[in-house]
C-alpha cells in the first residue's frame, strides 16, 4: 500500500525594521539583556501599543511579492495565553482580518536539497498560502539549574506569520518551500530569514493516509526544528513513524511533537485536549488599518523576483535555465552577474565564470557575494582578455586570484608581473600537429561531421601546453588542420 | 490665614497667587497639613509624596495655567517614582512607576504638582471603593457611608478639602458617581479626548481619565491641560482642543435639554428624584428648553457593559502575573502554580469575579452569544444617543439612583451594586462625555446631609457644551459650595 503525505507549514519571520512592532525600542540582537525595553514591550501597567507602519508596509510588500490579496481593512486581536516570555500574557496578533490572504510560493529547482535536485517530482510547483499576518515576538527564556531568565530585548519584534495550505507532499518540497520563501524575503529586504539565528522559525503540520483514502490523516504538529535541513530530517522521521504506526494497526492522535535533532526523533509534547482556547478578541487599544494607501505605496517598491530575473537572464543574456536559476538565487549574486554581463560581449562566459570561479573563491574564503573585492568591470575585462586570446583561462584564474587580494591592481600590470606571455605559436602548432597525428580515428569522426570532438582535441592540446595556450586559438588551428 | 488654602478652588488659588500674598509652597503645605489633620478618618490617601511636592512647589512657575497647583492622583495613573498599586494587594509595595502617564506629563508641563495617591476600588472595579485591597475610604459627609467608586479617593479627597482637585478615571461612572455621592464636580471626557497612556487599563474601550473638582470652572482648567491627541495612545482623537473656559458665560438660553424617559423610572430614591426635578427647573428658568426624549436601548446597558468591560479586563489584568513585578507567593512548585497562587492571593473577590466572567464570555463557544452580541447592542446604544442629540444639545438625568449607601450595605449583592452605575454606564458605551454637578441633598439620615448629583451628558467632543451648562447651573445655585 502506498501512503500519501500532507504537509502544511507555519513560518514565523522576524521583519527587518528599525524599531519594534508596538513601541520605539530598537530591534537589535546581541545587546545586553533587557536593554532594548520600555513600558510597552515590558507590559508595564498602563503602557499602550502604537503600530509600526514600517512593519505593516513590509508585510504588505511580502504579500504583493507572493501574490496575496490585502483586504481593505485589517485589524488587531489579542491572543490570550499565559507564558513568562509574554509580558502582557496576551499577544497582539491578527485573527480574522490579516494583512494578506491567498497567494503562493513557487518552488525553485535550485532550492531543493542538492541530492534531490535530479528527481524533482513536479518542477515549477507552487504551494498556496492561506494567509500572512503580523504579530509581536515574545521574549527569550533561558533555562538553567538556578531557574529561568527572561530577556525582553526580543519581545515586541515584528513577526510575520506565513501559513501555507496543506499542499506540500514530501520533506524535499518542504525544504524547497522554506528556501524559496527565504529567497523571496531576502529579495524584498524584508528579513534575513536565517533559521539558525531564529529570524525564521517553522512549525510543521504533517499527516499520512493510505492512497485509497480520501480524507486527510491525523494531523500532527512538529516543533523545534532549527534549520531547513532539520525540517527535512524531522519530516522523514515523522512520516516513517506515522506510516509504521498505521501499518501496525495503531492509532495516531492529534498532537504536538518536539523534534530532537541530536537523537533524531520526535517526542510527544501534548495532545489536542490540552490545546489552548486563545479567546481572540479585537484589541481595543489599536484601530483597524486601512490598507489602500499602503498597497499603493508598496506596489511601487516591488523588486524583481528570482524567477522573473532568471527568465530575463535566459532571454537577454542567453544563459542556460539552470545557470539563470543559480545566478538569481541570491540577490547580490544576480546583481554582480548582471553588472559584469552588461560590460561584456560574452554573456554566457560571464555566467560560467561567476558560477564556477567567483563563487568557488568566495566559498573558499567564506565570503558573501557582496563582499567580493573584484569589481564586475575588472572581471569583465579579464573575460575579454580570454576571449581575444590574449590569455588562457587558467591564466585568467590566476589574475583573478591576485586581484582578489589586490583589487586596485590593473589586470595588464598583473599579466606583466606574472610573466604571462602569449604562448609560443610555433610550439602550439607543433603540439596541435602531434595531437592530430596521434588521434586519427577522432580526426576521421570530426571530418565526418562530429564537430563536438574538436573540444576533446582542444583539451588534449591544452593539457600538453600545460594550460598556457588559448582554447579559442587552438580550436581555430585544429579546424584549419583537419577540415 | 483663617481658612486653609486646601479648601479653595483652583481659580481662587490662582487669584491669590496673582496677588503675591501666597506662594505654591503655602498651598502645598496647607494641603499636606489638611491631609494630616483630616484624612485619617476618611482614608482617601494611600500615600503622600510630601517632600517631593514641596520641592516642586519651590520651583513652580505660577505663570503657567496650573502653576503651583497640587492635584491628588487616583492610584491607577502612573507617576514616575511613585507607587501605582491600583488599590490592589498584588501591586502594593511591589511596583513603582518608571514613567509618567501622558496626563501627568501634561499636568506637570502646565505647572501642576501631583500630590498623593488616592484610594479606589481595586483596578477600578466597583462603585463604593470598598473593593480596595488596601483600605476603606469613607464619605466625608457621613463616615458610616461609602464615597462611591471607583474614584472614591478622588471625590473624598476633594470633598474633604484635603485636595484642591483630583484626577480620576471613569469606565462606567467611576468619576461621576463618587462625585454625586461626595458633592463634587466630576467630568468624564469623551472617549479619546484624553490620552489613556499610563492609565492602568480596566476596560480599554471604556476607560477615560477626567478631573474631580470643586467647580466646573476648575474641571475646564484641568481639561484644558490634559486633553488632546497623544501619539502614544492610538485611540486618542486628533481633534482641536478648544479653550473650555471660553464657553462658560452662564448663558444657556435656548439650549435644548433632553430628559430621557428611560432614566426617570421607578426605583429612583424620591429625594434624588425631587432634587433632579428642581435642578431641571433651574435650567428651565435659565432659559433652556426641556424636551422629552427616549433612549430605547437603555435597559440593555448594564448587561452589555458587564460583558464588554469584563472581557477586556480579563486580558488587561493578565499581565499581573507576579513575574516581572507584583507580589508573588514564595513556594510555587511550577509556573502554573506560581500564576494561580500569586493571583489568588493578590486579587480581591470582585476582581476575580470579573476576570472569570470576562474569560467566560470570550471562550470558544460562548464568544458569539455574549461578546459579539454585546458589541452589536453597544452599537444600538450608541445610535440611541446619536439620534437623541439630533433633537437636543445635552441630556440630563440623576447621576445615581440613590445617595451614598452605608458601608457594607451592598457588599454581598454585586448585582445591586452594579445598578448604582445604571445612569452613567451608557455614556461610556457610547463614548460621549458627561459631568456630574451637585444639585441638592438627601436628608433621609437625620444626622447628615447626603449630596445628590445632576448628570449632564453631551455628544462626543462637546465637553464645552456640558461644561457651559454645569457652570451656568453652579452660577445659579450654591450646592457645590457646601462642605461637610
Ligand atoms: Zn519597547
Amino acid at each position: 500500500m502506498q501512503y500519501i503525505t500532507t504537509i502544511g507549514l507555519e513560518v514565523h519571520v522576524q521583519l527587518k525594521t528599525q524599531s519594534k512592532m508596538f513601541c520605539s525600542c530598537p530591534v537589535g540582537f546581541g545587546d545586553e539583556p533587557n536593554k532594548n525595553t520600555c513600558p510597552t514591550c515590558l507590559g508595564l501597567p498602563g503602557a499602550l501599543p502604537v503600530l509600526n507602519r514600517g512593519a505593516i508596509e513590509r508585510t504588505v510588500l511580502a504579500g504583493i511579492m507572493l501574490g496575496c490579496e490585502t483586504p481593505p481593512i485589517s485589524k488587531w486581536d489579542r491572543k490570550n495565553y499565559f507564558y513568562p516570555d509574554m509580558p502582557k500574557n496576551y499577544q497582539i496578533s491578527q485573527f480574522d482580518l490579516p494583512l494578506c490572504l491567498g497567494g503562493g510560493v513557487l518552488l525553485y529547482d535550485h532550492c531543493y536539497p542538492k541530492d534531490a535536485q535530479k528527481d524533482i517530482e513536479e518542477s515549477g510547483k507552487e504551494i498556496g498560502l492561506t494567509r500572512i499576518h503580523l504579530e509581536e515576538d515574545v521574549a527569550k527564556s533561558t533555562h538553567s539549574s538556578n531557574g529561568t531568565s527572561i530577556d525582553f530585548n526580543r519581545a515586541g519584534t515584528p513577526l510575520m506569520e506565513i501559513v501555507s495550505e496543506p499542499e506540500i507532499t514530501s520533506p524535499e518540497e518542504a525544504f524547497a518551500y522554506l528556501n524559496s520563501l527565504r529567497q523571496i524575503l531576502i529579495y524584498g529586504d524584508l528579513s534575513d530569514a536565517d533559521m539558525e539565528k531564529g529570524q525564521m522559525r517553522c512549525d510543521v503540520n504533517v499527516s499520512v493516509r493510505p492512497d485509497s483514502q480520501e480524507e486527510l490523516g491525523v494531523k500532527i504538529e512538529l516543533k523545534n526544528m532549527n534549520s531547513v535541513s532539520a525540517v527535512r530530517r524531522a519530516l522523514h522521521y515523522e512520516i516513517s513513524r506515522q506510516i509504521r504506526v498505521v501499518k501496525e494497526g495503531g492509532e495516531l492522535v492529534q498532537s504536538t511533537r518536539r523534534w530532537d535533532d541530536d537523537i533524531g526523533e520526535t517526542q510527544q509534547m501534548r495532545i489536542k485536549e490540552d490545546a489552548h482556547d486563545y479567546r481572540y478578541f479585537p484589541d481595543p487599544d489599536l484601530l483597524p488599518v486601512k490598507t489602500e494607501d499602503v498597497i499603493k505605496k508598496m506596489r511601487l517598491q516591488v523588486p524583481e523576483l528570482p524567477h522573473q530575473k532568471a527568465k530575463r537572464f535566459v532571454r537577454d543574456f542567453s544563459v542556460s535555465e539552470y545557470d539563470a536559476s543559480v545566478l538569481s538565487s541570491d540577490r547580490d549574486l544576480a546583481l554582480y552577474f548582471e553588472e559584469t554581463a552588461n560590460e561584456s560581449e560574452a554573456k554566457k562566459k560571464v555566467a560560467n565564470w561567476v558560477i564556477n570561479n567567483v563563487l568557488a573563491v568566495l566559498n573558499e574564503r567564506d565570503l558573501k557575494v557582496a563582499q567580493c573585492p573584484v569589481s564586475p568591470s575588472k572581471l569583465a575585462l579579464i573575460i575579454k582578455m580570454v576571449e581575444s586570446g590574449k590569455i588562457s583561462n587558467n591564466q585568467a584564474k590566476e589574475i583573478f586570484a591576485v586581484l582578489f587580494d589586490n583589487p586596485d591592481k590593473d589586470p595588464d600590470a598583473i599579466i606583466t608581473e606574472l610573466g604571462f606571455e602569449p604562448a609560443d605559436s610555433n610550439l602550439i602548432e607543433s603540439i596541435v600537429e602531434e595531437v592530430v597525428s596521434n588521434n586519427p580515428e577522432k580526426v576521421k569522426e570530426i571530418q565526418e561531421g562530429n564537430d563536438k570532438l574538436i573540444n576533446w582535441l582542444t583539451g588534449q592540446v591544452m593539457k600538453a601546453s600545460k594550460g598556457k595556450a588559448n582554447p579559442k586559438i587552438i580550436g581555430d588551428l585544429l579546424r584549419k588542420k583537419i577540415l | 490665614m483663617s481658612t486653609s488654602l486646601a479648601s479653595l478652588t483652583i481659580r481662587q488659588l490662582q487669584n491669590e497667587l496673582k496677588t503675591g500674598h501666597i506662594s505654591p509652597v503655602d498651598i502645598v503645605n496647607d494641603v499636606i497639613e489638611s491631609i494630616n489633620n483630616k484624612d485619617s478618618e476618611v482614608g482617601a490617601y494611600l500615600s503622600i509624596n510630601a517632600e517631593e511636592a514641596i520641592k516642586s512647589a519651590k520651583d513652580a512657575d505660577t505663570s503657567k495655567p496650573l502653576g503651583g497647583i497640587p492635584i491628588s492622583i487616583k492610584d491607577l495613573i502612573n507617576v514616575e517614582g511613585q507607587p501605582c498599586s491600583c488599590g490592589s494587594k498584588i501591586l502594593k509595595d511591589s511596583y513603582v512607576s518608571t514613567y509618567d502617564a501622558t496626563v501627568i506629563k501634561k499636568l506637570k508641563e502646565a505647572g501642576a504638582i501631583p500630590l498623593g495617591r488616592v484610594n479606589m476600588d481595586e483596578f477600578a472595579m466597583g462603585s463604593s471603593t470598598e473593593n480596595s485591597g488596601i483600605q476603606i475610604t469613607k464619605n466625608p459627609w457621613d463616615l458610616k457611608r461609602i464615597p462611591g467608586g471607583s474614584s472614591g479617593g478622588s471625590a473624598a479627597s476633594v470633598a474633604n478639602d484635603t485636595a484642591i482637585a483630583s484626577l480620576g478615571s471613569d469606565t462606567g461612572g467611576s468619576i461621576r458617581q463618587p462625585s454625586s455621592f461626595c458633592g463634587t464636580v466630576g467630568l468624564k471626557p469623551s472617549y479619546g479626548r484624553v490620552s489613556r497612556y499610563g492609565l492602568v487599563a480596566f476596560a480599554s474601550s471604556l476607560d477615560q481619565i477626567g478631573p474631580v473638582t470643586k467647580t466646573s470652572e476648575d474641571a475646564a482648567i484641568i481639561l484644558n491641560a490634559i486633553a488632546g491627541k497623544d501619539p502614544l495612545d492610538s485611540t486618542s482623537l486628533d481633534s482641536d482642543v478648544p479653550n473650555y473656559l471660553e464657553s462658560m458665560n452662564g448663558e444657556i438660553k435656548g439650549l435644548r435639554i433632553g430628559m430621557p424617559k428611560e432614566y426617570f423610572t421607578d426605583g429612583i430614591n424620591p429625594e434624588v428624584l425631587s432634587s433632579i426635578h428642581k435642578g431641571i427647573e433651574t435650567l428651565r428658568e435659565l432659559g433652556a428648553e426641556i424636551i422629552d426624549i427616549s433612549l430605547p436601548h437603555t435597559e440593555f446597558a448594564v448587561s452589555t457593559y458587564y460583558i464588554i468591560a469584563t472581557a477586556e479586563a480579563s486580558a488587561n489584568l493578565a499581565r499581573f502575573d507576579a513575574v516581572r513585578y507584583g507580589n508573588r507567593v514564595s513556594d510555587p512548585t511550577n509556573i502554573i502554580e506560581h500564576y494561580r497562587k500569586s493571583r489568588a492571593q493578590g486579587f480581591g473577590e470582585e476582581v476575580k469575579r470579573r476576570i472569570i466572567l470576562g474569560t467566560y464570555v470570550l471562550s470558544s463557544g460562548y464568544n458569539d452569544a455574549y461578546y459579539v452580541k454585546a458589541q452589536k447592542v453597544r452599537t444600538l446604544i450608541r445610535n440611541d444617543f446619536t439620534k437623541a442629540f439630533e433633537k437636543v444639545d445635552v441630556i440630563v438625568s440623576p447621576t445615581a439612583p440613590t445617595p451614598a449607601f452605608k458601608i457594607g450595605e451592598m457588599c454581598n449583592d454585586p448585582l445591586q451594586m452594579y445598578l448604582a452605575d445604571i445612569f452613567t454606564i451608557a455614556a461610556n458605551l457610547a463614548g460621549i462625555c458627561g459631568i456630574s454637578t451637585p444639585c441638592g441633598f438627601a436628608t433621609e439620615d437625620a444626622d447628615n446631609r447626603l449630596p445628590i448629583g445632576l448628570q449632564i451628558l453631551g455628544p462626543a467632543l462637546q465637553e464645552s457644551t456640558i461644561l457651559k451648562v454645569s457652570d451656568a447651573f453652579e452660577k445659579a445655585t450654591d450646592w457645590h459650595k457646601q462642605r461637610p
